[in-house]
């Protein structure tokens, strides 16, 4: 019970749209309305502030749409009947000008924010971020730490109060990463790298999933993401993944790209530190802003293995 | 309805008034029709803009491009619009054997046009330049293929209204046609001259 | 032979689709059956399928717009079914491969196939006689966009049975719909589908847009025109101008899947994103072009049955434009998490606020419109009033969604489903059931029975709460669209709640139906003889229902923006002329329904890569144009006997209903 009292205050601004308050209290555990990370918590003030700056013109257009109705409904034969009566500049000024400050208001609202909430914008922070590479694939998702040199598919670690920075493509169609306690999504496209910056503020396991349909086994491609406590606590799970997985290198990573579902956790060391920017490249031959980082031989030799796996027909070799 | 021509389908003068005053009406529904073609030119040439750097492992614009063969396929097309309105002229004037004549003539540049792109498809593609190898090729061969159909269709079009000349006369539903088939012939050349500029003269500067 | 064409094409061993199919064939044996006993195909034939009348393809187009919603329906049914049952790491009944193409078809059929025909018919319908014309600019193209249509639905109908639909959600986003992702033959349905539909989409526009700018009445200036028809006239810019962008987008795509190009494909340099410029450039001014008609249908209705001119006439007028201008400046907000940047997050999400004030203007006037008149609770009103109240919910959560750093956390979830549910639902498809109900008496000289009517409102109105307003729970807990299962205890009660406002909405599609059966049963006690049963305000009303063929005997004379009220007024609606000229019409051809077919067999031998059955339905479609245009028996001529006849009954009927009154 105590948990839902504490819900309780995350749901109040919805109370009206919803009308079913009680079962929905209890309910909002887990969602954009109990956030868990800065960014989500603005993301979730700013939801709140533009629906009651919205509510000043919904709330009154409502009522007056039921008022009306019933104050001039054909049998209320007392009320004021004017059917020529058509214009009004008053009225016209009115609801032409009333609409139009709400919707100033709302842009510089709207302004402000994008700029904060850009997810192309570092956090400020007096801790060093951990950096996540982070692989869209059918259908799971692969995490990469480059600078810890592991990895990971369906589950993601780091402490709690500290920066995540997220750079993120797809091996296969277009997904949307996404965990909606930590905050807003960033789409996962081949040859594309975009990024994303969270951070969780509070200890707990979040899900995480894909929000942008994928084919087949999308509804399975779910993975958790886990803030610690502590330093050490994340410390100790790097240790674990490095320890208990096998290694992750060219083959290892062809032989993941299998397409799957529902899969579990697994770990892995990373054997190859440029793998990410291999996965990118894949589906970037095509771009002449790239051209000039072919003098990479490495990366253009391991980029060439993972384009011959034949069970990625898109990425057939070009000669 | 000034027409001169006594025609089968010549509307009744008696009803000049009538809504089904079809003449304009229709040149003002195949205007419309000619706005929604250039807006999917103009998808054409945006998905152009954004492509044609995205050479992948094939050729550029510059490496495949001939000016001066393009040069004789725009001068045909250019001249193949003027023929086409000293056609109009004579249509109007009411001479068939002129209009039949330089239809034929404009019928002719078309064709030199069209065979030109098409030689031109063929040769890219056997050198190994197909709309396969990159996505430069393709927006390239999607662009100047969508306006070459166009040409075709207008060639398809242009022989039925010479034969429909040659049976029928120039009567005032002819004339019409002349008039909308004169419209996308123009507008094709006016696509073309961005064709020519954007494509091949940009890619080869 | 049959390309790739075999019959595994045919799902023998998935019992739903069989047993759809079995049920759906069944019917239709029915129907045909029924035709035959009754020899009523000579009069399907003659005065339906082959007519060029305005108000018989109208009819036709809102036939298959109701047999669309039907099977459209049937999937949103399916889909909750599912997500209601697979809950808590059930798999439910139905397993992606089959499931991913019910909900590509539902979004489909809904958006292009119920949606855009139920418009078109109305506006066929009503457009022509509101200006005071006697048929369209293009009476045959008119036709022939019909059977384009149905050629498109066809094919849609056809991969239940044959092969498969796109498994890709409806917007169909590379690199998934491209060959190496989808490499059967769903995504072709789709494209081919949407393709033809699209093309007949464009011809009527152009049709209609000749048709107000050269066809109204004498008198009638442009500001004057009837508000529907302004805002279908919006629609119809609207078409023309995004229309193209959608032609081009799918071509770009066949020729990806059909001849290895690279336009959206994920190597080569091909580039997907911009697939989802184009799709949304046209998909964003597609919402408009669904809701403004809507719009304009509420304002006929306000109008009429408060008995009161509307309110800010013109700047309706003006605030529609201005949607339909800034419809083109916002699509970039259905992908705010592509990664585009603050600035430009920030420009496309404020141009989408600035939309809400032309629609807030729209709803303030007609409130205005309401103020000081005497308000009839007809059916058409009811649905008036829900569009008000609903659909102001639904633009409320639209612009909280174009603030991009609220998107971001709502982009692709359930709310974004409840969002353009609320907007189509309590926009367009309200509008569309209001118009039905007001326009039927005008089309068919009989009203439709007002109590189902009524019952039919409440359990679309409560049942549209009931099925999405949890969906914008779910949204905020997290649940995203296009699931085909779900494992979170918090979820399951709302998706409950939703499969219950489902068959709610069940239930008021039936009693639609019903009202529908009962009202052509009770036709004579409901049967309207003035032609104007409403009191109306426009020019249609001024005319017999249902109308003959030629619309006005004598073309009106427009004085005022409320014609027909002007006329009442003044005493010279119904006035009898001297004499009656013959009026000029055009004749009944086959040539669209050839054209159709043939269409039909070109995008299904595509689709199968029957290269020969292609050359045939090319050939047969370029052939029936030539055949069309060269025929030179197109057009009648109506005597004034018998427009006099005509007239001079309906009068009659006009008296003896007076009388009786």
């Amino acid at each position: 019970m105590n948990l839902m009292m504490k819900r309780d205050r995350h749901c109040h601004p919805f109370r009206w749209l919803l009308a079913l308050a009680p079962v929905l209290l209890a309910g909002c555990q887990g969602g954009i309305l109990d956030p868990k990370g800065q960014v989500a918590a603005d993301e979730k003030s700013l939801i709140i502030t533009a629906t009651l700056l919205m509510l000043l013109v919904v709330v009154p257009v409502i009522v007056m749409t039921l008022v009306f109705a019933w104050k001039y409904r054909a049998s209320n034969t007392k009320a004021v009947y004017t059917p020529k009566w058509a214009h009004s500049n008053k009225i016209e000024a009115v609801v032409w000008i009333v609409p139009i400050i709400i919707v100033c208001c709302l842009a510089v609202v709207a302004w402000r924010t994008t700029h904060k909430l850009d997810p192309y914008r570092p956090l400020d922070s007096d801790k060093p971020p951990v950096n996540v590479q982070v692989v869209a694939m059918n259908w799971k998702w692969l995490f990469i730490y480059p600078d810890l040199g592991i990895a990971s598919v369906n589950e993601l670690a780091f402490p709690k109060d500290t920066p995540v920075n997220f750079h993120i493509t797809s091996d296969a169609a277009m997904n949307s990463f996404f965990i909606p306690q930590l905050g807003g999504q960033i789409y996962a496209m081949a040859g594309m790298d975009t990024q994303l910056h969270l951070i969780a503020n509070e200890a707990g396991t979040y899900h995480g999933m894909s929000a942008n349909y994928s084919g087949g086994g999308f509804s399975g491609m779910k993975f958790n993401a886990i803030a610690t406590n502590t330093p050490e606590e994340f410390q100790a799970w790097v240790a674990k993944v490095r320890a208990s997985g096998s290694k992750l290198d060219a083959q290892g990573y062809l032989a993941l790209a299998v397409p799957s579902e529902n899969n579990p956790a697994a770990y892995y060391a990373l054997g190859e530190p440029l793998l990410f920017q291999a996965v990118l490249h894949k589906y970037m031959a095509g771009r002449q802003s790239l051209a000039a980082s072919a003098e990479d031989i490495r990366l253009a030799e391991l980029t060439r293995v993972l384009c011959q796996t034949p069970l990625q027909p898109a990425a057939a070799p070009k000669e | 309805m000034t027409s001169s021509v006594s025609h089968a389908n010549a509307a009744p003068a008696a009803h000049e008034h009538e809504h089904h005053d079809s003449g304009s009406q229709t040149v003002l529904g195949f205007w419309l029709y000619l706005m929604t073609d250039c807006i999917l030119f103009a998808t054409a040439f945006a998905s152009y803009a954004v492509l044609y750097r995205n050479i992948a492992t094939g050729p550029a614009g510059h490496e495949i491009f001939e000016l001066p063969y393009v040069a004789v396929e725009t001068a045909a097309l250019l001249l193949s619009s003027l023929t086409y309105g000293l056609a109009m002229i004579c249509g109007h004037q009411g001479k068939r054997q002129a209009v039949l004549g330089w239809l034929a003539v404009t019928f002719a540049f078309g064709a030199v046009f069209i065979g030109m792109e098409v030689n031109e498809f063929h040769k890219l593609i056997a050198e190994g330049h197909g709309p396969n190898v990159s996505a430069f090729l393709s927006a390239f061969f999607g662009l100047v293929g969508l306006h070459g159909l166009h040409v075709t269709a207008g060639l398809v079009w242009m022989a039925v209204m010479m034969l429909e000349v040659a049976r029928r006369g120039l009567g005032e539903r002819t004339l019409v046609r002349l008039s909308c088939l004169s419209l996308f012939w123009h507008f094709l050349d006016i696509v073309w001259i961005c064709v020519f500029t954007i494509v091949y003269l940009k890619g080869v500067l | 032979m049959f390309g790739k064409l075999t019959l595994d094409a045919i799902p023998f061993h998935e019992p739903i689709v069989m047993g759809a199919l079995g049920g759906a064939g069944l019917i239709g044996l029915l129907v045909l059956a029924a035709i035959t006993k009754y020899r009523k195909w000579g009069y399907l034939w003659t005065e339906w399928l082959t007519s060029v009348d305005h108000k018989r393809i109208g009819v036709m187009y809102i036939a298959v717009a109701l047999v669309m919603l039907l099977r459209g329906f049937a999937d949103a049914l399916m889909m909750r079914t599912q997500l209601a049952m697979a809950t808590d790491g059930a798999m439910g009944v139905f397993p992606p491969s089959h499931y991913d193409q019910v909900f590509t078809a539902h979004g489909v059929i809904m958006i292009i196939f119920m949606a855009m025909p139920f418009m078109t018919g109305l506006m066929n319908i009503v457009v022509p006689q509101q200006i005071g014309a006697r048929d369209v600019a293009f009476p045959f193209l008119n036709s022939l966009s019909f059977y384009l249509l149905v050629a498109a639905a066809a094919l849609v109908n056809l991969s239940l049975g044959v092969g498969n639909f796109a498994r890709t959600g409806w917007v169909a986003y590379p690199p998934l719909a491209e060959l190496a992702f989808s490499p059967d033959v769903g995504v072709d349905y789709y494209t081919w589908a949407l393709q033809i539909s699209g093309i007949g989409t464009t011809l009527t526009a152009v049709n209609f847009l000749v048709t107000v700018l050269r066809m109204r009445a004498p008198g009638m200036k442009l500001m004057q025109m009837p508000i529907f028809t302004w805002t279908c006239t919006w629609a119809n810019v609207l078409i023309v101008a995004s229309f193209p962008i959608l032609t081009g987008a799918l071509a770009m795509l066949s020729l990806d899947r059909y001849l290895d190009f690279h336009f959206f494909t994920a190597e080569a340099g091909g580039n997907a994103m911009m697939y989802l410029n184009l799709f949304w450039a046209w998909g964003h001014p597609e919402v408009y072009i669904l809701v403004l008609p809507a719009f304009g249908i509420f304002s006929e209705v306000v109008s009429t049955f408060t008995g009161k001119r509307l309110f800010g006439h013109t700047s309706m007028i003006i605030a529609s434009g201005v949607i339909s201008v800034l419809g083109f400046m916002v699509w970039l907000h259905h992908f705010f998490t592509m990664g585009s940047g603050a600035n430009v997050n920030a420009f496309f999400g404020i141009a989408t606020m600035v939309i809400s004030v032309p629609t807030g203007v729209k709803l303030f006037n007609w409130l205005f419109t309401i103020f000081r008149g005497r308000l009839r609770f007809e059916v058409p009103i009811l649905w008036t009033l829900g569009f008000m109240v609903t659909f102001t919910i639904g633009g409320m959560t639209g612009v909280l969604m174009a603030v991009p750093g609220a998107d971001f956390v709502l982009h692709n979830s359930l709310f974004l489903i409840a969002h353009f549910h609320n907007t189509i639902i309590g926009g367009a498809v309200f509008g569309y059931l209001a118009g039905f109900t007001y326009w039927f008496p005008k089309v068919f000289g009989f009203r439709l029975e007002p109590k189902l009517g009524k019952a039919a409102f409440w359990f679309w109105q409560i049942g549209f709460y009931f099925a999405f307003m949890p969906l914008y729970i779910l949204g905020f807990l997290g649940m995203t669209r296009r699931l085909n299962h779900t494992n979170n205890p918090a979820w399951d009660i709302w998706l409950y709640v939703a499969l219950f406002g489902a068959l709610l909405i069940a239930c008021g599609i039936g009693c639609q139906l019903l009202q529908l059966g009962v009202s052509i049963w009770q036709r004579k006690k409901l049967v309207d003889q003035t032609g104007d049963p409403w009191n109306g305000h426009t020019l249609e009303w001024s005319i017999p229902s249902p109308p003959p063929s030629y619309n006005f005997a004598v073309l009106p004379q427009v004085q005022d923006i409320d014609a027909f009220t002007d006329m009442k007024e003044k005493g010279t609606a119904y006035a009898k002329p001297a004499s009656y000229a013959p009026i000029h019409m055009p004749r009944n051809t086959a040539a669209g329904v050839w054209i159709g077919g043939f269409t039909l067999a070109l995008g299904f031998a595509l689709i199968w890569h029957i290269w020969w059955l292609a050359i045939v339905g090319l050939v047969g479609i370029v052939g029936s144009m030539l055949a069309r245009a060269y025929d030179d028996d197109r057009d009648f001529y109506i005597q004034p006997a018998e427009i006099e006849a005509t007239e001079r009954a309906a009068a009659e009927r006009r008296a003896l209903a007076a009388t009786s009154a």
